[in-house]
């Protein structure tokens, strides 16, 4: 313990210390719930971008498959706290304990399909593998559609507000540190050699379908946390904000934007990309409201405006900047020291 | 069984069909020379359904009388527009780029195509009716029936593809296309000149795809900015089932997944919705270079 705790002082402290100062500010009414919410979905959307960017970033397995496993997440725990665990037998124990159960069982059981698609479709590469991903994940809207026990097309409705903003960075700090240490041990080098190129590091006996399932699951298992905790934020699930199609900032599309904007192979370009995309969609949501209210125009600003800044974005970064705004560089607090030494005497 | 497997099924499936077919062939026309998943392709059939539309009103608005003809050649022409420009303003600089951001560019084209048309007043993010201007005419078959607009809409797009393959079989544009497929260094040595035929090759598509916008119009009319979305992946499942890179496989898998996706429907309207993912992912798992694409070793 003492060694975990010694070799990560860094991201603790950091970690620590912007937990104490929203808590702070809070406290002396400086943000106010409106932007407590939106601090929890920028947390939220920082593992949902760095669980993604472990599948795509880090083992360039390209998925678009991300809305599924957060759907299958969201569903399990959202299904447990509503329905389930609603029997009396159930009461004795407390609320939060049953819920961060129901969470982590809604990551677990979203692993557990990672690894179920990760097996079969590990022949394919590229973009078959993108395109069979996007069907994995059309294909649990249409499941969630299919079922009515909970809710069907309208989705699941009467979700208890259980996400706290304590239990959101305890869940996001958690997820950050466990992804880190993976990229930076023996799995997470597999993983990137497998990025690099596959072929070679299978001849140098690289297991890459072990590594790329494991990428799958560890991907997956993150996603469904952060769904489950996003549902128990909105009190909502509703099928459509898992499809490919989804225009909510936690949907695939924008988490896609994240891995991308911030830089695929770097955790802290994800972390920048989810912070910095929340906060401007709700900035432009803001502006388009305000320019409404002005009357300036002779039509009024639709909320489209906010997606139409993403794209621009996504495809000006992509065509001046290809590796994102991180590339593959890390915050100093992300790194292990002895990493850190190994990169510069390696240099 | 009857009841689910009767001919009505199999004419709607085959109108269905033939719309996916003329937006598949455009994503296969594109993946085969750079390699390219353009998402934004689906875009380029809203978009065509939307010049469409505000050309049949300004006619109609002028009291004149808008021939099938002359609203296609606009529709084909706004599809192959945009397809134009998107390649140059977006695609060109990420030639020699990795694949991967090419991808993502493509993702963001459509997601800007998508929203900044619902962005624009004049169209809006809600649906809007495509104008009914030919009279509907219901034929009958024993128990089934189809109209005119299936008539139409199956016959062009069965004449453009015909065209389209004319062109790429025996002209030598569509020989150069064929080439620059096969091997891009060769065609550069061959004085001909690579990103002319990229070019042509989105023109070609976007165009095709502007016509099916058109086409589904007519028949499905209700048209809507995000319109272009399921369309443009259930195409793209129909191009990466027939063998992404060629023709007749993206034509005989739109028509294998419009008919498979009717008769889904009519059995559960839910899980006719799933069908096209459901059949794309079991075809892959066996046959992953699709029903008719060809079996390629990995190069190290």
């Amino acid at each position: 313990m003492k060694k975990i705790l010694t070799k990560n002082r860094l991201f603790l402290i950091y970690s620590l210390l912007i937990y104490g100062l929203i808590q702070l500010l809070y406290s002396f009414s400086a943000l106010n719930n409106y932007h407590m919410q939106i601090i929890e979905i920028a947390l939220i959307n920082i593992i949902l971008a760095t669980s993604l960017n472990i599948i795509n970033g880090f083992t360039g397995q390209f998925s678009l498959g991300h809305g599924g496993f957060m759907a299958i997440g969201a569903y399990t725990a959202g299904v447990l706290t509503t329905l389930v665990w609603k029997v009396p037998q159930m009461q004795a124990l407390p609320k939060f304990t049953l819920f961060i159960l129901a969470v982590i069982l809604g990551g677990v059981l979203a692993a557990i399909v990672g690894v179920l698609l990760g097996i079969p479709t590990l022949r394919l590469r590229g973009d078959y593998l993108a395109i069979v991903t996007l069907a994995f994940q059309e294909i649990v809207k249409v499941a969630i559609n299919a079922i009515d026990a909970v809710g069907g097309p309208r989705g699941l409705l009467g979700i208890p507000r259980l996400s706290t903003f304590t239990l959101i960075f305890l869940f996001t700090l958690v997820s950050i540190f466990i992804m880190k240490n993976i990229i930076y041990s023996t799995i997470g080098r597999a993983m990137k050699s497998i990025r690099e190129d596959e072929v070679a590091s299978e001849l140098v006996g690289v297991n890459t379908t072990k590594y790329k399932v494991m990428a799958f699951s560890v991907g997956a298992f993150f996603a469904g946390i952060a769904g489950a905790l996003l549902v128990h934020l909105l009190q909502l699930a509703h099928p459509t904000m898992f499809s490919f199609t989804s225009p909510s900032i936690a949907g695939p599309l924008s988490l896609l934007t994240m891995v991308y904007i911030g830089g695929a192979g770097s955790l802290s370009g994800s972390i920048i990309a989810a912070v910095f995309l929340t906060v401007l969609s709700e900035l432009l949501r803001l502006g388009i409201d305000s320019v409404n209210a002005m009357h300036i125009l002779p039509f009024t600003v639709g909320p489209e405006w906010r997606m139409v800044v993403y794209a621009v974005l996504l495809v000006v970064v992509m065509l001046y900047r290809t590796e994102g705004i991180m590339g593959q560089r890390e915050f100093k607090m992300l790194v292990p020291e002895e990493e850190e030494k190994n990169a510069a005497g390696g240099s | 069984m009857d009841k689910i497997f009767n001919l009505q099924q199999l004419i709607n499936g085959i109108q269905l069909g033939s719309i996916y077919a003329l937006i598949a062939i455009g994503y296969t026309l594109v993946y085969g020379i750079i390699r390219l998943v353009n998402f934004a392709h689906g875009d380029f059939y809203m978009l065509g359904a939307y010049a469409a539309y505000f050309t049949i009103n300004f006619m109609l608005a002028q009291r004149q009388n808008p021939y099938i003809i002359f609203i296609l050649l606009v529709s084909m022409l706004a599809g192959a527009l945009v397809a134009f420009l998107s390649n140059r303003i977006a695609y060109r600089k990420l030639r020699y780029k990795p694949r991967l951001s090419a991808l993502i560019t493509a993702i963001g084209v459509s997601m800007f195509l998508e929203y900044f048309t619902s962005a624009i007043p004049a169209i809006g993010p809600s649906y809007r009716p495509f104008p009914q201007f030919i009279s509907m005419v219901n034929y009958n078959i024993g128990t089934a029936y189809f109209t005119n607009y299936q008539i139409i809409n199956v016959s062009i797009s069965i004449v453009l593809m015909l065209i389209l393959t004319y062109i790429i079989k025996y002209t030598r544009l569509g020989m150069a296309m064929r080439a620059s497929a096969q091997d891009k260094d060769a065609l550069r040595l061959m004085g001909i000149d690579l990103e002319k035929i990229i070019d042509i090759t989105f023109i070609v598509g976007g165009a095709l795809a502007g016509a099916a916008g058109l086409l589904s119009g007519l028949t499905y009319p209700r048209i809507l900015p995000y319109m272009g979305i399921v369309p443009g992946l259930k195409a793209f499942i129909a191009a990466v089932l027939g063998g992404i890179g060629n023709i007749g496989g993206a034509v005989a898998g739109a028509f294998i997944l419009g008919i498979s996706e009717v008769f889904g429907y009519s059995i559960n309207s839910i899980i006719g919705e799933g069908i096209a993912y459901a059949i794309l992912i079991l075809v892959l798992i066996f046959l992953p270079q699709g029903l008719f694409g060809k079996r390629t070793g990995e190069k190290v």
